[in-house]
């Protein structure tokens, strides 16, 4: 890694600076969705709304996809440290943790479906679905990533020295969360408040 | 090119392909000099595609009442054409110029990502073919470029076509704007500080920061419609609390900064231009930068401007008249600057020149128009007529067309090594000139007088000089094609047998210059320091005690390398790969099945294109041993790029 530092103009390596790039034009991408959901919390065309989450649970599975950060940031210690051991326990880690919130969103959609919510009862259940499932499908392409990266590990493709992979799925993988964030706390937590006063 | 030890003695499907001509270099190239020049003959089919829809518009408003086509038709027609207008012509042929000539101008031997380049390259083909390929599955899309809900979700309107055809264009675009930015910001030759950079990168790098913040603005426009029309959601359903508006606010607050993507390479390209046949450096070249910049900002802000006759409200109707006014000062000291850099230069009347000063001309009364726009009540009178139309080309034909054909009669000689004819070129410029200024001109009172677009019968009761601006604009149409086929016919006789140019044929000022012409196929034999803006000028100019220009002699230049002096020896460029092309055959399925949906084709095409990015990333690359798509500078000080 060191080696190629000064080699660029700006001192980044193109595919870090490539990743820093591409994130930008998805913060606007969220963030237009994330817009139109806040324009569409009241057009719920009599069916159900906000009143319909379960605000502990998505916490929770919120809770395992934050942690899942913090294992993705060992992961790419590990890789520095050239331990490929634990680098791999750790990106299986990080993988098992985006799956449970996957598998929590599943669960969720279900249950709104069932209680009459669906892509085409309303705009804000077309804001809710098409918000939410972009962000799920990020984290889904964040775990095909990872089991990528773990299985070409294996095989010896990724390097010890290589770490610079690990890192720029990292990178993903924490915009991702943070993206999360953003959008548990506007649609989830804060029309929540708004409607206990 | 030459292989390293770990691609030769590999014989699976990863090992990558070696032609180096025919067929199979082309589709498999990695070379961004070879993927300009593709990009650029598949624009020149789309514009004849363009320009049939265009003449069916023109010949059914020819004359009053005229039924030479069904409404029907007629919609498809300038839908079709405005899409390709903009996104199969205008951007591409920008992309063109930014593949040919980023790494050329920045002292690169490539751009930082060459199979990713390939892979917009691929996109923008099959995107453009995709949306053609409508015309033959039930009708074209005709809910205009602009795609207004709820007219978009209705099914007739084949609205489906476009919300996944431009999806395809715009991941293009994007794939192609990350490269871009990053090799601009990250493979400038040594010395090349950002105030050194010619003013054709700015552009670039403005155009493509652009890219990168609206692409994902419509692209969310598009998922919605998508979902809308196929998968029945509410999005713009007015009948569930669904809101138009929000559509008109998504795809302009995308759709103006489209309008300065069209038309900042061009700017670009006028920069470079001007001075050169001026036989003067750009004037003012910072404001001219910032200028660019600065357009690039505010034309964030002004999207309103595109609904002042929807009910946005008077507050926002103001705040936004006054930003869009606000926005004609950067475009107006560029206008300054390029007139001051004309302005007493010792001027060469080249067709390039002459297209450049089409160029300024015809935008200056393009944006002019423009101004008028942006006041509120004036709006209201002109809102979709013919003023609009008229205004628009003014821009994108008058402004961008008009500079990247400089361009084209500019760079000619680099990409080809001969010159194309003057004689020729002159006739092209004249003639294009009369027959636009015929063709929209006349727009401008036909509009003022009420003649609404998008209406597929002239009424005849606007009257007979409404019928006789019409019939102009149409005659202006005939000697435009007459214009494009001596064009067509100069590109074809100096391709075949134009006069050998040497490598720098204008004397010139920037970098490109420097390589052969046609470059070698790693551009520089030795990576250029860079010590001055206009570089290549330094080279060949000192200026005496008065400020003339005195020519250096020859060889003195060499000073300036930085003394690695390779000859070629070391250099190893990305080879040749299928991935880019294999992996962009997935989106076919994919893209017909989301139409649908047909779920087994979406699933066929995901599944795909997974493979596709798989076969790409264990795709060995030509050097070291990391499966890293950077290209790899020979130069011995850097070749520690590939090991980290
Ligand atoms: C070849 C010469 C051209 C002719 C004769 C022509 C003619 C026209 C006409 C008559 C319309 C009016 C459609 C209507 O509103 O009823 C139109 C629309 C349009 N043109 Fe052109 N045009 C030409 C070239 C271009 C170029 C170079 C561009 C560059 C981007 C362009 C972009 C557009 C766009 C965006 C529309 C709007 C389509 C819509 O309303 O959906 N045109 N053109
Ligand atoms: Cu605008």
């Amino acid at each position: 890694m060191a080696a190629g530092v000064h080699e660029t103009t700006l001192g980044l390596d193109h595919r870090k600076l490539a990743m820093w790039v591409f994130l930008g034009s998805e913060f606007l991408f969220f963030g237009a969705f994330v817009s139109a959901y806040v324009l569409y919390l009241d057009a719920t065309a009599g069916g159900p709304g906000i009143e319909i989450f379960d605000i502990p649970f998505t916490s929770i599975s919120s809770f395992v996809l934050l942690m899942s950060s913090l294992t993705m940031v060992l992961a790419h210690n590990a890789h520095v440290r050239r331990d490929m051991r634990r680098m791999r326990m750790w990106i299986l880690a990080t993988a098992g943790q985006g799956a449970v919130f996957l598998g929590g969103q599943v669960f969720e959609f279900t249950v709104f479906y069932r209680e009459g919510l669906n892509l085409t009862q309303s705009p804000f259940a077309s804001g809710f679905f098409v918000l939410t499932g972009f962000h799920g499908l990020h984290v889904f392409v964040g775990i095909l990533l990872l089991l990528s990266l773990y299985s070409l590990s294996l095989t010896g493709k990724v390097k010890p020295n290589q770490d610079l992979k690990t890192e720029m799925i990292g990178l993903y993988w924490h915009f991702v969360d943070i993206i999360w964030v953003v959008i548990f706390t506007v649609v989830y937590l804060i029309p929540e408040l708004a409607m206990v006063d | 090119m030459s292989h390293s030890t770990t691609t030769t003695g590999r014989r699976s499907v990863f090992s990558r392909p070696t032609a180096e001509t025919g067929f199979s270099s082309w589709i498999t190239t990695t070379d961004h000099k070879k993927i300009g020049i593709m990009y650029f003959f598949t624009v020149l089919v789309f514009f004849f595609l363009g320009g049939v829809e265009s003449g069916v518009i023109r010949a059914q408003l020819a004359q009053a009442e005229q039924s030479l086509v069904t409404p029907e038709i007629y919609n498809q027609a300038f839908t079709m054409h405005g899409i390709t207008m903009v996104f199969l012509v205008v951007m591409p042929l920008s992309a063109a110029f930014f593949n040919y000539l980023i790494p050329l101008q920045i002292g690169a031997r490539d751009v930082a990502f060459p199979r990713l380049n390939a892979f917009s390259y691929w996109m923008y083909l099959f995107g453009g073919i995709f949306l053609y390929s409508s015309f033959l599955l039930g009708g074209a899309p005709n809910g205009s470029w602009v795609g207004y809900a709820p007219l978009s979700i209705d099914s007739v309107s084949n609205m489906a076509f476009y919300a996944v055809g431009i999806q395809l264009l715009g991941v293009s675009s994007l794939a192609a704007a990350v490269n871009f930015i990053v090799t601009i910001l990250n493979m400038r030759a040594p010395g090349m500080t950002f105030m050194r950079m010619p003013m054709f990168i700015w552009m670039s790098l403005v155009t493509n920061f652009l890219l990168l913040f609206a692409l994902p603005i419509i692209a969310v426009a598009l998922f919605m419609l998508q979902f809308d029309t196929v998968f029945g959601a509410q999005f713009f359903n007015p009948a569930t609390g669904g809101d138009p508006i929000l559509w008109q606010h998504l795809f302009w607050l995308f759709g103006h900064p489209e309008v300065y993507i069209m038309i900042l390479p061009a700017m670009g390209i006028v920069s470079e231009i001007l001075p050169v046949f001026s036989r003067k450096p750009l004037f003012g070249y910072a404001a001219v930068a910032f200028a660019g910049a600065a357009i690039g900002f505010i034309g964030f802000g002004v999207w309103a401007h595109h609904m002042f006759t929807s009910s946005i409200g008077p507050v926002a109707r103001s705040a936004f008249a006054l930003s869009t006014m606000f926005i004609a000062v950067p475009t107006g000291i560029k206008i300054f600057n390029w007139v001051f850099t004309m302005w007493g230069g010792k001027l060469r009347f080249t067709t390039p020149m002459l297209f450049s000063i089409g160029f300024v001309s015809m935008f200056t009364i393009g944006g002019l128009s423009g101004v008028t726009h942006s006041i509120v009540p004036h709006n209201a009178q002109q809102h979709d007529t013919y003023y609009v139309v008229a205004h628009f080309h003014y821009v994108l034909f008058g402004g961008a067309l008009f500079g990247l054909i400089a361009g084209i009669y500019y760079w000619f000689p680099k990409v080809t090594g001969r010159l194309m004819s003057e004689r020729l070129g002159k006739a092209h410029f004249w003639t294009w000139l009369l027959g636009f200024n015929l063709t929209f001109g006349p727009m401008h009172m036909s509009g003022l007088l009420g003649q609404p677009r998008r209406t597929a019968v002239l009424p005849g009761e606007l009257g007979g000089t409404v019928e006789l601006y019409n019939l102009l604009s149409s005659l202006g149409l005939l000697v435009l094609v007459v214009s494009a086929l001596i064009f067509l016919y100069n590109l074809v006789v100096s391709i075949k047998s134009g006069v050998a140019s040497g490598p720098d044929p204008w004397d010139a000022r920037t970098l490109e210059w420097l390589s052969a012409s046609p470059p070698k196929h790693y551009n520089f034999d030795v990576i250029p320091t860079i010590s001055h803006r206009d570089e290549f000028w330094h080279r060949k100019y000192a200026e005496d005690e008065a400020g003339r220009p005195v020519a250096v002699p020859a060889g003195a230049s060499e000073e300036h390398g930085d003394g690695h002096d390779d000859r070629g020896e070391h250099i190893h460029m990305p080879d040749p790969s299928y991935w880019p092309l294999v992996m962009c055959l997935g989106f076919f399925p994919l893209a017909y099945g989301l139409i649908g949906p047909i779920w087994p084709a979406i699933i066929v095409g995901v599944v795909w294109i997974i493979i596709g990015y798989f076969g790409w990333i264990i795709e060995p690359v030509a050097e070291g041993d990391d499966d890293d798509p950077v290209v790899e500078d020979p130069d011995a000080h850097r070749s520690g790029v590939a090991a980290h």
